[in-house]
């Protein structure tokens, strides 16, 4: 019955808005836009689970005086501060909130992003090797397209930025295609496995 | 040098960043742990002013919209995970997200999967009219559906590669490098913009070297 129910609900709710998207009218447009608000409401109580499990966990991280407990404070400290501004100062532009957001969040994950060049750079000099005919492959279309996204390259050839394009819009797209059906069909598959109740790990325990 | 308290706290910031280039330490652990924490405090004020204020505190209590008491009550039901007794019935929230979920993905994601990639690589008579063109040429259709069929021909692991399947996997396999090569190509090159910016930032609105 605990977990008969969850999965009589999964059946009902993915057959019925399968077919909605088939059905063009009012009523199934309301019925969907509805379900989009409901899902909304229903998930707000979920990330004060999400945010009592991060702050347990830094909190039992201070008390323990695990390693590093002491950025357990600037972490609290942190989502605290910013929380409180949101609350009461409102998000609009140019506000405190926002100015925190510009001017800290968005630098440090640009900066993340942006060091990830050279992790990127030194993984492929090492992956890069041209040991088959494949890798030479995967060298070479890699280094024709960074090449021509630069002025360089067009320095070097004037058909480098064209050829460029071209790679990236018909040979790269062939196999995306290619892969983004694999995506397609897999996706579709393990849908089908939640709606009919095959896929049961969400349930929890042992299922 | 600029005065801006705030473009301070970015050039300092992105400095603390870069310190892990050289390796893990306390200014980027420093960071780190400030921008996780920041990032949650931006999602909870962002949900309240987003979801919690218009849907349930003007919808609820100031529309007087009581049906949408009963989302609100499901969503409740998560906060059973906290009594072990009747831990079970937050399952029912998450069924409900994830039924609604599934059933409005399927059909979407086999449009935009299957249906969209297959009108993409149709033939068309509009490529007769210009077959050399580089791009919508007739010449270049055949090699992208040459393409997708080798790339899938190649992932296709219910039958061994012998005969005609592993000439067309072999094909594939060269597809899928050029993809991969391209893709990687592209993502170095806009990691590199994203880093020339941030030098940008530094040089120009941080110390004025450039200007």
């Amino acid at each position: 019955m605990k977990k008969n129910v969850p999965l009589a609900i999964v059946l009902v709710l993915g057959v019925l808005f399968a077919v909605q998207y088939f059905v063009p009218s009012r009523l199934s447009q309301r019925l969907y836009d509805t379900t989009l608000e409901w899902d909304i409401i229903i998930s707000i109580p979920a990330l004060a689970i999400a945010v009592d499990s991060l702050v347990r966990h830094h909190v039992v991280r201070i008390r323990q005086r695990r390693k590093g407990w002491g950025y357990s404070w600037v972490y609290l400290g942190a989502a605290a501060v910013m929380t409180a501004i949101g609350f009461s100062g409102g998000i609009s532009e140019g506000g405190l909130f926002m100015n925190l957001f510009t001017f800290a969040l968005a630098p440090m994950q640009s900066t993340m992003f942006a060091i990830l060049a050279f992790y990127m750079t030194s993984a492929a000099y090492r992956a890069f090797r041209a040991r088959s005919p494949e890798a030479t492959v995967l060298l070479l279309s890699a280094f024709v397209v960074m090449l021509g996204l630069i002025p360089v390259g067009a320095a070097l050839w004037r058909g480098l930025p064209g050829l460029s394009e071209w790679m990236m819009q018909v040979p790269n797209m062939a196999s995306k295609r290619g892969i983004t059906f694999g995506i397609g069909l897999g996706s579709a598959a393990t849908i089908l496995k939640i709606i009919l109740g095959l896929e049961r790990s969400w349930l929890g325990g042992s299922e | 040098m600029t005065t801006n308290p705030w473009v301070w706290l970015a050039a300092i910031l992105t400095l603390c960043i870069y310190t892990y280039l050289y390796k893990d330490n306390p200014f980027y652990k420093f960071a780190e742990h400030l921008f996780t924490g920041l990032a949650v405090g931006f999602t909870i004020a962002l949900t309240w002013h987003n979801a919690v204020q218009p849907l349930i505190i003007q919808g609820i209590f100031r529309a007087h919209d009581w049906v949408l008491l009963v989302p609100l009550g499901l969503g409740l039901l998560f906060l059973a995970r906290f009594v072990p007794k009747v831990g079970y019935l937050m399952l029912i929230p998450i069924a409900i997200s994830l039924g609604a979920s599934s059933g409005i993905g399927l059909p979407r994601s086999l449009e935009a999967h299957i249906v969209k990639q297959m009108q993409g690589t149709l033939l068309t008579p509009a490529m007769l009219q210009h077959p050399f063109d580089p791009y919508n040429g007739l010449v270049v259709g055949l090699l992208v559906l040459a393409g997708v069929v080798c790339t899938i021909s190649y992932f296709f692991f219910s039958r061994e590669h012998t005969g005609a399947l592993r000439v067309s996997s072999r094909i594939g396999i060269w597809f899928v490098m050029i993809g991969f090569g391209a893709s990687f190509g592209y993502t170095v090159m806009a990691r590199l913009s994203l880093f020339i910016s941030r030098m940008q930032f530094l040089m120009t609105d941080w110390i004025h070297i450039i200007k």
